[in-house]
């Protein structure tokens, strides 16, 4: 009998030491002699270090040493390790802590290390510094204008870099024959990602063998120790071990190397104590990264029946004051390149200019410039059939590209080379609007109306980009990649039959430890029970490049599936020498390697392991042991898509918005874990309705971070929601011969703006066509009162 | 100055020296390693840290170890009884009602709490009464739906 597991909501492997408390995460380990750190961190937004004062505090008892930036000039800046591709980028780095001046709130200045937290944080107020504040600039936009205070030296206008795709000749002259065209000026606000665990880094120096051994919440180890050894501190990669424990969420914000992460590890081997620096929330929201943040003018055309000629997409991008490891490439390969959408559009310019403002680092927060992307063409598809009067879903229809097309290359080269490997939009359209019941919606609209009561509904027809990314087209010069991007994994089946897999993906929430199980338990015809996942531990993983960009199933999961198919290869040529049977004449089928017609001459795979593994008997020249370890490159992202609709009631007197219903079909290929697939949506729709309707960073012009906690920042909460109306089509993707694409930014990247174009449509009788996010009940009460 | 504190932690009674300003989720975590209650803030937002005092749930970042002098206190580490999981523990798993799982000890700790006032609450109930915890994760759709299933199995 077959066991079928992929494809199975199986509960989670990694659910038992979650629901009891006993898994550790970095914050709850403890090492004998561990050392606590405290970091000062700056309370202006711009402004030099003119002296740092520590003898105060180094005498508070309990104070084992403190530390400027001053003590670490041997310790290089951190790597920049995606610049824009194809252009000038004036990088600037932060070092371990900065030395002569800020260039954001928050950044440190000074370390206080003790023996304790408590200590560690009383003593900090016994630093004095001697600043001199700096005008300040906040906006993306402002920041490139006449007068505006210059950050760096390096960046003139404070301009890090200016970017383009597409055709600006093609797509002008397009405009300019279009029968409308609409313009659009927009913004696509700050977001602050909130992992509910918050950072955290413990170092510990080894002097007899120079080694270090590092645990920090990171979604890349691998990638952590490349950057720290080779770039940081100059050291071979041999000398550092970096460890993930248990990881509390990520959304990207943990991907990158972090000025803590390094200056621990220093601290580690000056002190020659382990040194633990579990980060506040009040400093995750000031130091760790942020995402979003583009100030956007559009310009779309259409003919007068609904067809869109021309995209023209021009976008100031804010990387704040200094840049995060990957902060250039989000807002360019990961945003322009996507300006198609699931439309077949038949000219797009899109000019970036990057700029720097004395704010906290932007980097890629879920979704990564493709919600950005995705809020712009769905903007616009709506912006366009309010010009014409006419069905935005009908709008959709007509500029789908259509199933025969594909592979579809998106016009004026803007993907750089690349094709949509597959897509069926019309489908996911249909499935989503029966599931609305649109087709009534609009008769209770115009009843509510009638009433007084402004009921509305959005529309969203996502495409993401995701599976990055095959290494030979990101590390492009026109990509800017600093590295591959790839993935490994190592499958080995022990005598006694179980299966331990290694792989450079990183679970910190994704449920890896179960879908990779599943899809070893399929192909090996083993139980999941006997299937161990092992991860985020560079010591004893092959090298990977981490999970991020809903890369770990449709890279990592075929790593994976790869590597099985030559096990199993293996394993067949063991069982016919076993068997004395011939290769060719055997089946592999639900764990047991049997001969063709005679089901009873037959081997489980636990037998033919343990014969590998004893290796009394082997054929000639077979090695002992199954084993074998893939490295997967993709020839091509994936393209996950779907259409999101949302539908809200707006309160005429309050303002207040309420969703009613919110429908999600997507398309996300094949799935090995419908569970966790939805569950992967679930989470992703709320944080991308998060945008729409509550969350926004705020700086003010002083550059303070007034959102700046828990208290201010507006997170969605359990009772803002009514249940998510799932459907789903599935389109495998021919990429991979799982036919998986990938689905953890798919739902942020829908959401945000069927929300809004369902507020729109909602305050339509207000003649509101556009509104910023997010939509606050003031901002939605201004709009309504004109 | 230190204070003496007695608290009865799943069962066991501790006694500890603490400094007055010492938070219980500090006590709980540094003092008697039972890290399975996290801290995800500091205004008490989160919930992450919600633990059990006199049957009654609290965030343990808001109570002074010394303000829970004399008190019964169960963690997360203190749910399950002779190796079988809580009701709340089963219908997390069972719903896929975490994902990262470091708001889950609190969020089931809240949910415990909840049943223990309302066994059999309204979808909107579960809703309003799960407002002090935060999850990024889940988007709380099957975090309601583990409570809804926990209710079920209590019946």
């Amino acid at each position: 009998m077959t066991t079928k597991v992929i494809g199975a909501s199986i509960k989670r492997k990694e659910d038992p030491r979650l629901i009891t408390g006993e898994a550790k995460y970095l914050d709850d380990l403890q090492l004998p002699g561990m050392l606590h750190a405290a970091i000062l961190r700056s309370p202006y937004a711009h402004a030099k270090i003119k002296a740092i004062r520590t003898d105060k505090a180094a005498k508070h008892p309990g104070v084992v040493a403190v530390f400027t930036g001053q003590d670490f000039m041997e310790v290089n800046p951190l790597p920049i390790a995606w610049q824009a591709g194809g252009v000038k980028n004036n990088a600037n780095a932060p070092r371990v802590l900065e030395v002569n001046k800020v260039t954001f709130t928050g950044a440190g200045v000074a370390v206080v290390v003790a023996n304790d937290r408590y200590t560690a944080e009383d003593a900090l107020g016994l630093v004095e510094v001697d600043w001199e504040p700096l005008p300040v600039v906040v906006d993306a936009k402002k920041a490139t204008e006449a007068g505006a205070p210059q950050i760096h030296d390096n960046a003139p206008g404070n301009i890090c870099m200016d970017w383009q795709c597409g055709d600006k000749e093609a797509t002008d002259a397009a405009l300019a024959k279009s029968d409308v065209v609409v313009k659009q000026h927009l913004t696509n606000q700050r977001l602050i990602p909130t992992a509910m665990e918050p950072r955290g880094c413990i170092a510990m120096y080894n002097p007899a063998a120079e080694e270090y051994t590092v645990w920090m919440t990171s979604q890349a180890p691998h990638v952590m120790r490349l950057l720290m050894t080779a770039f940081v501190f100059g050291i071979p990669e041999t000398k550092m071990r970096v460890i993930s424990p248990q990881v509390g969420g990520g959304f990207g914000s943990k991907i990158f190397l972090y000025p803590e992460y390094c200056l621990v590890t220093a601290l580690s081997k000056r002190l020659n104590r382990p040194v633990k620096w579990a980060e506040t929330r009040r400093e995750n929201y000031v130091a760790t990264t942020h995402g979003r943040d583009h100030v956007t003018d559009i310009e779309v055309g259409a003919t007068k029946d609904g067809k869109i000629t021309a995209l023209k997409v021009n976008t100031y991008a804010n990387l704040g004051g200094i840049l995060s490891t990957i902060a250039p490439g989000i807002p360019t390969t990961l945003y322009g390149r996507l300006l198609s959408g699931v439309y077949k559009i038949p000219h797009i310019y899109c000019n970036v200019k990057g700029t720097y403002t004395n704010t906290g680092m932007v980097d890629a927060y879920r979704g990564a410039g493709r919600p950005e992307a995705t809020y712009v063409v769905e903007r616009a598809v709506d912006l366009v059939a309010g010009e014409l009067k006419m069905d935005p879903a009908e709008v959709r229809r007509k500029n789908f590209i259509p199933p025969n097309e594909f592979p579809y290359a998106p016009a004026d080269n803007i993907l750089a080379g690349l094709k949509y490997d597959s897509g069926n939009y019309e489908p996911a359209l249909d499935k989503a609007l029966e599931m609305a019941g649109y087709a009534n919606f609009r008769k209770e609209q115009a009843e509510a109306r009638k009433q007084g009561r402004y009921l509305g509904l959005g529309l969203s027809s996502y495409l993401e980009i995701c599976g990055v990314a095959p290494s030979a087209w990101i590390g492009l010069p026109s990509q800017g990649w600093g590295a591959g991007l790839w993935e490994s994994a190592n499958v080995r089946v022990h005598l006694t039959g179980k299966v331990v897999v290694t792989t450079g993906s990183q679970s910190h929430g994704q449920g890896l430890e179960t879908t990779f199980a599943q899809i070893v338990a399929d192909e090996l015809g083993v139980p999941v029970d006997d299937v161990l996942v092992q991860h985020s531990d560079t010591q004893g993983t092959p090298f990977g490049y981490g999970t991020y960009g809903s890369r770990s199933l449709a890279v990592g999961g075929v790593a994976i599936y790869n590597s099985l198919q030559r096990v199993k290869q293996k394993a067949v040529k063991l069982a016919a020498h076993m068997l004395e049977a011939a290769e060719e004449d055997l089946v592999y089928e639900g764990g047991k390697i049997y001969v063709k017609g005679s089901p009873d001459k037959a081997k489980t795979i636990q037998e033919v392991a343990g014969a590998a593994a004893l290796a009394y008997s082997l054929p000639r020249g077979m090695e002992p042991f199954l084993d074998d370890t893939a490295y997967y490159d993709p020839p091509n992202c994936t393209y996950p898509f779907g259409t999101h609709i949302c539908i809200v009631e707006v309160d005429k007197d309050t303002g207040q918005t309420s969703i009613l219903r919110y429908i999600a079909v997507d398309d996300v290929g094949n799935m090995i874990n419908p569970m966790i697939v939805d569950g992967q949506l679930h989470g992703g729709i709320v944080q991308g309705v998060g945008q729409a309707l509550w969350e926004g960073a705020h700086y003010d012009d002083n550059g303070q971070l007034v959102t700046g906690s828990l208290m201010d920042y507006a997170l969605p909460r359990a009772d803002f929601f009514p249940m998510i109306e799932m459907g789903r089509t599935v389109t495998p993707s021919p990429t991979n011969p799982l036919g998986v694409k990938g689905v953890a930014e798919a739902g942020t990247i829908g959401a945000a703006p069927a929300v809004v174009n369902a507020v729109v449509d909602a305050l339509a009788p207000f003649g509101v066509k556009h509104l910023d996010m997010p939509l606050t009940p003031e901002r939605v009460w201004r709009a309504m009162k004109g | 100055m230190k204070q003496s504190v007695t608290m009865t932690v799943n069962g066991v009674q501790h006694t500890g020296d603490v400094e007055p300003r010492l938070l219980l989720a500090h006590f709980l975590r540094e003092e008697l390693g039972l890290t399975g209650t996290t801290i995800g803030c500091d205004t008490s937002q989160c919930g992450a840290c919600t633990v059990m005092m006199d049957g009654q749930a609290v965030k343990s970042c808001t109570v002074l170890a010394v303000q829970a002098d004399s008190s019964s206190i169960t963690t997360i580490e203190g749910l399950a009884q002779n190796g079988n999981l809580h009701a709340v523990q089963q219908g997390f798993w069972e719903k896929h009602g975490l994902q990262c799982g470091f708001c889950t000890p609190g969020m089931i700790m809240t949910a415990v709490d909840l049943l223990n006032r309302n066994p059999h609450p309204t979808e909107a109930e579960i809703r309003h009464g799960l407002e002090g915890n935060l999850c990024r994760c889940t988007g709380y759709q099957n975090i309601v739906a583990a409570v809804q299933h926990a209710a079920e199995m209590g019946k």
